[in-house]
């Protein structure tokens, strides 16, 4: 039986991110019942800053971690799986996740439970709640080997402000064989923005197709993002008739979210969106349509012309501060 | 060049969904089935290939039980020549998925596979990168760009944040498509006519040498709806008075600015 849990922990800069220490504080509550240590990997940095909550920090660094390669960061962490013998490894559900644990699961062996939203201990068992049916439904996942892999939806666990600093890091020795590189990262194309990524932003103001054009999302939306510090998102509708990017779609089909504040602007509330966002733990709806699905969901909602409401909902969220 | 497409059939993303009374899955009586809508994309970008004469045969490998051939005659009207139909129990795990696809594959020799980023019921994105493990072959999920010229690709990806990854590699490979990938076609009415005698071949999961009789790595029990989200409240008034309450509520009801 393995013993501990390893957490693969994101950075960005150097700095360990938010996702991470959620983790790192989930892993400590679940460790103080399962027993073992915490493991924190870091990828692409050796000297990362902020980790907390971990007895031990591994870091795996050089020019094949650095930009994210299936191939030397699945080599990676089975290196640290086969090191640390976790009874559980967690790591947040990102592109570079989705992308590699499957793999790194199929050689090994291991059963992986991916986008869970709640982990728990039951029995000496970890039990993980998982959403499907794009969050229309959700389940119990139990993981039979050993070790046990879960991914988590980012924002699914609070950060304990009670988490202690973690000890320096350690150096991971990595080798790659010519199997780990059957692909070449060959360009990265940096964002126009700097922007929050949708499936991580606490605040997200989304148009819909009743912002009429791209204009008019460009001249509505983006400001009014901007001044709640939010992410802007888009419906599908939006996405197609070409007023938004396909990386802005909230929804079954585009990005699932989870934002503390979800406003939606012009859009109707279709039940594709409603699986994307009916987690953010407030929605705010503005249509025009006192008969628009959205207002059964809506924990507030303005009913006019988004027009109208949304340049006054600027002004006075700028006169805040 | 010989491509292969995964091919799920999922509930219609329009499916209210109801749980079994037992609490084990789904009710699936009334169920729409449809082909997933990413596993679409990967069709549409096979049936480009030949389209652009880089493929000869476009071949549908799909995994599932009642309804699958369906689904397959479906991707057949779009375009496809042939399909393989694996019958398999319910409740199986990715790996043990992965592993009877791949096997599949292997036999039928394919040069490129093309699957969906994720299926839109389990939502689990494992299959695909599974495959790639068992055959060995190089992988990029989820791209929204594919090129494929002397016996290579060049993909691209979205990282998140808006950042794009171009990545490369040689064929064999296995590929998830994301959707601005390209727009699926439907099938014209002499697709659907000439599908009908388009071959489907049928195998038994067994006989792919997948063990399915071993309790699988993943279970899952327990089944629930989410919690309702209540009906909340319409802010009445004036245009200015009813965004004066919004804010307030927000920040101090609601405490999230
Ligand atoms: C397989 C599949 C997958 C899908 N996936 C997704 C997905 O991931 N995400 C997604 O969003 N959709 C998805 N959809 C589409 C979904 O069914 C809806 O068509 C879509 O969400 C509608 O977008 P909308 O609300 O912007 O547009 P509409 O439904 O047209 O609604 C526009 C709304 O704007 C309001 N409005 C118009 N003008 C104004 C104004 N001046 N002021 C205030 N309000 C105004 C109207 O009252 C209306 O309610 C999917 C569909 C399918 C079949």
């Amino acid at each position: 039986m393995g013993n501990g849990i390893l957490v693969l922990c994101e950075q960005e800069g150097g700095q360990i991110k938010g996702t991470a220490l959620e983790l790192l504080g989930k892993a400590r509550e679940l460790a103080a019942q399962l027993g073992g240590s915490v493991t924190a990997l870091v990828m692409g940095t050796s000297t990362p800053t902020g980790v907390k909550g971990a007895q031990q920090i591994w870091c795996v660094d050089g020019p094949d971690f650095q930009a994210y390669n299936t191939g030397p960061w699945a080599r990676a962490v089975q290196v640290a799986i086969e090191k640390a013998a976790p009874a559980l490894v967690l790591a947040t559900s990102t592109v570079a996740t989705r992308d590699f644990f499957p793999r790194l699961a199929a050689r090994l062996g291991l059963g992986l439970a991916t986008e869970v939203v709640d982990l728990c201990v039951v029995d000496g068992q970890v039990l993980g709640r998982r959403p499907v049916y794009a969050g229309k439904a959700l389940y119990d996942v139990r993981v039979s080997s050993d070790p046990a892999i879960f991914t988590a939806r980012p924002n699914s666990f609070p950060v304990p402000a009670d988490l202690p600093d973690a000890p320096a890091p350690e150096a991971l020795d990595v080798a790659l064989t010519e199997a780990d590189r059957l692909t070449r990262v060959v360009d990265t194309l940096a964002p126009e923005t700097d922007v929050v990524d949708l499936t991580e932003a606490a605040v997200i103001v989304s148009g819909g197709r009743g912002l009429k054009s791209k204009e008019n999302y460009d001249s509505i939306i983006r400001p009014l993002a901007a001044a709640l510090g939010a992410t802007p998102g888009a419906s599908r509708a939006a996405v197609d008739a070409g007023f938004a990017s396909h990386g802005d779609q909230v929804g079954q089909t585009g990005k699932v979210v989870n934002p503390n504040l979800y406003v939606a602007c012009g859009i109707s509330g279709a039940i594709q969106h409603l699986a994307g966002m009916r987690t953010s733990k407030v929605i705010v709806a503005i249509n025009k349509d006192e008969e628009a699905p959205i207002f059964d969901f809506a924990t507030y909602g303005i009913v006019a012309d988004l027009f109208t409401i949304c340049p006054l909902l600027q002004a006075e969220i700028e006169d805040l501060d | 060049m010989k491509i292969g497409v995964l091919l799920k059939q999922v509930p219609d993303t329009e499916t209210r969904i109801r749980i079994a009374d037992d609490a084990s899955g789904i009710v699936t009586d009334d169920i729409k089935w449809v082909i997933n809508p990413y596993d679409e994309h990967a069709l549409e970008e096979a049936l480009k290939l030949k389209d652009a004469r880089k493929a000869k045969e476009v071949v549908i490998f799909s995994l599932g039980g009642k309804g699958v051939d369906q689904r397959i005659r479906e991707g057949l009207a779009r375009g496809a020549e042939r399909g393989v139909w694996i019958e398999a129990p319910e409740n199986l795990d990715s790996l043990a998925i992965a592993r009877a696809l791949a096997a599949a594959v292997k036999a039928e020799g394919v040069d490129l596979l093309l699957a969906g980023k994720q299926a839109v019921d389990d939502d689990n994105s494992q299959v695909p990168a599974m495959v790639a493990e068992i055959l060995g072959w190089p992988q990029v999920m989820m791209i929204s760009e594919l090129q494929i010229d002397d016996g290579g690709f060049k993909a691209t990806r979205d990282v998140g944040k808006g950042v794009r990854q171009v990545v490369e590699g040689r064929l064999p490979a296995v590929i998830s498509c994301d959707k601005s990938l390209n727009t699926p076609r439907y099938a014209s009415l002499p697709g659907i006519m000439k599908a009908r005698r388009k071959k489907i071949d049928n195998k038994n999961i067994s006989a792919l040498g997948v063990d399915t009789s071993s309790d699988p790595l993943v279970s899952h029990g327990n089944w629930g709806l989410p919690p309702e989200r209540s009906k909340g409240q319409v802010i009445p008034g004036e245009p200015k008075e009813a965004v004066k309450e919004l804010v307030r509520l927000l920040r101090e009801e609601a405490k999230v600015l």
